[in-house]
């Protein structure tokens, strides 16, 4: 009897403008909208914009005579070569420059960070310095210093720095021993194509003894990796008539050096430039994650007398590595990014070679959307690859 | 004992240098160019001016706040102190005097004047908009005729980009977090492609992009400044930043706080705007600070797309026929410069973070 209260209460609709379900529709419709018409509004004065311009759009260019050089590259290319091809070439240096960057900042980054945890107190000294200064300059200040200010002015090529003795360092850039194939190169290829397989059976191999064990194999067994596939490789170098590699020595021949690798003062600036500056950051990414480990367990590991290096690599490392990971991967990031600076010091990556394309072609539009097509493709990537390591490294977790 | 030696090594050649053997007239003859590269001798004035207004403001807060504010107040004056000793123009010095003395007045002035705050907080609001103004000038204003921001340069065009482009990214970054978090669909995969989009791809293609293709997307009878061009590059893409950020501290916010909000009877945006925003805000102070002072480091990109910012400046003085080879001179001297911004801005967000009490509670 007392129910009618309900039922009117009920009965009656909500208003359309309170209705959370029609709210959150509308809402949505209202913002795609606006976003689609803002969007046409920018494309239609693009295309006006660029039909005033006599431009048309389109990917065709590609396919034309670059006509310019690029003075550093790992494929073969010539000035009659396509467009297409001047930005492979320029993508390869990026990536290269990337790699061989990560690598070396991450042992510079290691070095440092262990350093600012250095019981000896000019050593942290030293590495807080250097994390201090480097963290709190602009990258592209420390590329033109190491340019402008310190390879450009390294001696002439009579008076070349050597180091180590069979390095040397000019106005040209660095020279490093090589190894070249020699002509019975191709007779060791075999040898090293079954040292790629035997190392990948025995991984497989391995694991299934692990499994059918259920008990962790003794760690040693890990070298068979390294030692099986090298005995291989070794045993064709041993059966060929001559050694299949011969390092090529720099020798300073008339005007110029011959022989070795040469690296061009610009690749040697942006690298070295690049490794400093990204060490520093990885340098404070490892302090933060070894501090992250808790100080027992280190006293635990003493307590079961491991030195102080084991203690380091069996015990902080591992450990402190999942801190590490997540911001190592936005530092590998950075630096990929980063690489982009080699314009300013004429190193041509991707994004010095598109420069002159466009100036060349005018193509803003599609060298802008190549450019950034190519970076969030080397983005993506990375942080994929580092997730999976991440999620690999997670789950040794109890 | 051997670190001891190697410091020695470097330490004591690299002092002889700075003292005796460094031929710093470079700096000297070329310190107006670096500080405000072309911008016009009459209207230097309009800076002076703006300088005044902040050390006006700072001295107040730092008189109404105490403590709070004091660090900020004594690193400027200290910087304003350094200025009035370095042997710099006559005219330069007596005004960092000035400066100084509005300071300590502003703060004997305001001291236990708790009535005052609203005026100071008015005071720090217009002082950025008040600056714009005073430096750019308008056609319609008297006293102040426009100077184009292309003519803006060295630190002056630096310190700008700095403070504009992150201060118009705050309230997109916000927006974008909260658009980022919202449980609607079609906003939150608008957010989160903005976001990575433009965390993904380098600054110096955002700045390219901005100079290039900003003006194909705008109608033809709009012309902007290539400054301006730059700022909006650099606001989008600060933005996407500041939105990681922001979103953290949103992240952090415990469901309890939303709860006891509606239970408050609050609806959805009252909650935002009152009780989490002003929380979350202040939990992600730290990580703003920072992402300002990468903006600031960041901002010497823009000498690749052709704005004369501090550090083109200085490459374009070791062109001048009386200065060729002075490398060490100048670029110790950039060094120094951004270095000493740099870490004056992060002793003061970590006072601020002290004194906020950002997670100590």
């Amino acid at each position: 009897m007392a129910a009618p209260a309900a039922p009117s209460l009920l009965r009656t609709a909500i208003p359309l403008w309170r209705d959370l379900r029609v709210l959150r529709v509308f809402s949505q419709v209202v913002f795609v909208v606006v976003v689609v018409l803002v969007g046409a509004r920018l494309y239609a004065n693009m295309r006006a914009n660029l039909e005033r311009q006599g431009l048309v759009t389109g990917y065709d260019f590609l396919g034309n005579p670059a006509s310019f050089d690029i003075g550093e590259r790992l494929i073969p290319y010539a000035a009659s070569d396509t467009y297409g091809r001047a930005f492979l070439v320029g993508v390869l240096n990026t990536v290269m420059v990337s790699i061989i960057g990560i690598a070396l900042a991450t042992v510079a980054g290691v070095v440092m960070g262990v350093a600012r945890l250095s019981p000896n107190w000019l050593i942290r000294q030293i590495a807080a310095a250097y994390v201090l200064l480097i963290r709190n300059t602009p990258l592209l200040l420390q590329l033109f210093f190491w340019y402008f200010g310190v390879v450009i002015q390294l001696p002439k090529v009579k008076q070349s720095i050597a180091l180590l003795g069979s390095l040397f360092l000019n106005q040209r850039g660095l020279y490093l021993p090589w190894p070249v194939p020699t002509e019975t190169f191709d007779g060791w290829k075999p040898y090293l194509m079954a040292a790629l397989i035997a190392s990948f059976a025995l991984w497989l191999a391995l694991n299934l003894i692990q499994k059918r064990l259920d008990r962790p194999l003794p760690a040693w067994w890990g070298l068979g990796y390294l030692l099986v596939p090298a005995g291989i490789a070794a045993l064709g170098w041993a059966l060929a008539p001559n050694a299949p590699l011969a390092v090529d020595f720099p020798v300073l021949k008339g005007l110029n050096f011959k022989g070795g690798l040469r690296v061009t003062p610009e690749l040697f600036a942006l690298l070295t430039g690049l490794v400093i500056y990204t060490g520093a950051f990885i340098a404070e990414v490892v302090r933060a994650g070894i501090q992250a480990v808790s100080k027992s367990q280190t006293e635990a590991a003493r307590a079961l007398g491991l030195k102080p290096m084991q203690i380091l690599r069996l015990v902080i490392f591992p450990q402190a590595l999942r801190v590490i990971i997540p911001p190592l991967t936005s530092q590998y990031l950075n630096l990929a990014k980063n690489s982009t600076l080699a314009v300013a010091i004429g190193y041509p990556d991707l994004y010095s070679v598109s420069g002159t394309i466009f100036n060349q072609t005018g193509k803003a539009v599609e060298v802008v959307t190549i450019i950034m097509g190519s970076y969030l493709v080397v983005s993506l990537t990375t942080s994929l690859l580092m997730n999976i390591y991440n999620k690999r490294m997670a789950l040794v977790e109890r | 004992m051997l670190a001891a030696w190697l410091v020695y090594l470097i330490l004591r050649p690299a002092l002889t240098w700075v003292f005796t053997q460094a031929e710093w007239q470079v700096i000297v003859t070329n310190f107006r160019l670096f500080m405000r590269g072309q911008y016009p001798d009459e209207a230097v004035w309009r800076l002076w001016v703006g300088i005044y207004f902040l050390a006006l403001v700072m001295g107040m807060s730092w008189g109404v706040w105490g403590q709070a504010a004091r660090t900020f107040a004594a690193l400027f004056g200290a910087a304003a102190l350094l200025f009035v000793l370095l042997p710099f123009s006559l005219n330069a010095r007596l005004n960092w005097v000035g400066v100084l003395i509005t300071l300590v007045a502003a703060m004997l002035l305001a001291r236990n004047r708790a009535a005052l705050k609203p005026w100071v907080i008015l005071g720090w609001v217009i002082l950025l908009p008040l600056t714009i103004v005073l430096t750019a000038g308008a056609a319609w204003l008297p006293f102040l005729s426009p100077v184009a921001p292309r003519l803006w340069g060295g630190l002056l065009l630096t310190l700008m980009l700095t403070i504009i482009g992150n201060t118009l990214a705050l309230p997109l970054g916000i927006l974008l977090a909260l658009g980022r978090r919202s449980s609607l669909p079609a906003i939150k995969s608008f957010c989160i492609g903005y976001i990575e989009l433009w965390r993904g791809v380098p600054l110096v293609t955002v700045l390219f992009m901005a100079q290039i293709m900003l003006p194909l997307f705008l109608p033809a009878e709009i012309r902007v400044d290539p400054v301006v061009r730059v700022i909006i590059g650099l606001t989008l893409f600060e933005a996407a930043y500041q939105a990681e950020n922001v979103r953290g501290g949103l992240q952090a916010m415990p469901r309890g706080q939303f709860e006891a909000a509606y239970a408050l009877g609050l609806n959805g945006v009252l909650t935002m705007l009152f009780i989490i925003l002003p929380q979350a805000l202040r939990l992600v102070i730290p990580a703003l600070l920072n992402s300002f002072i990468s903006l600031f480091k960041d901002t010497t990109l823009v000498a690749i797309v052709g704005l004369f910012d501090l550090l083109l400046i200085g490459k374009t003085t070791l062109a001048q026929p009386d200065f060729l080879g002075k490398y060490r001179e100048v670029y110790a001297f950039l060094f120094v410069v951004y270095w000493a911004f740099s870490m004056m801005f992060s002793y003061a967000s970590q006072r601020l973070e002290k004194t906020l009490g950002v997670g100590t509670r």
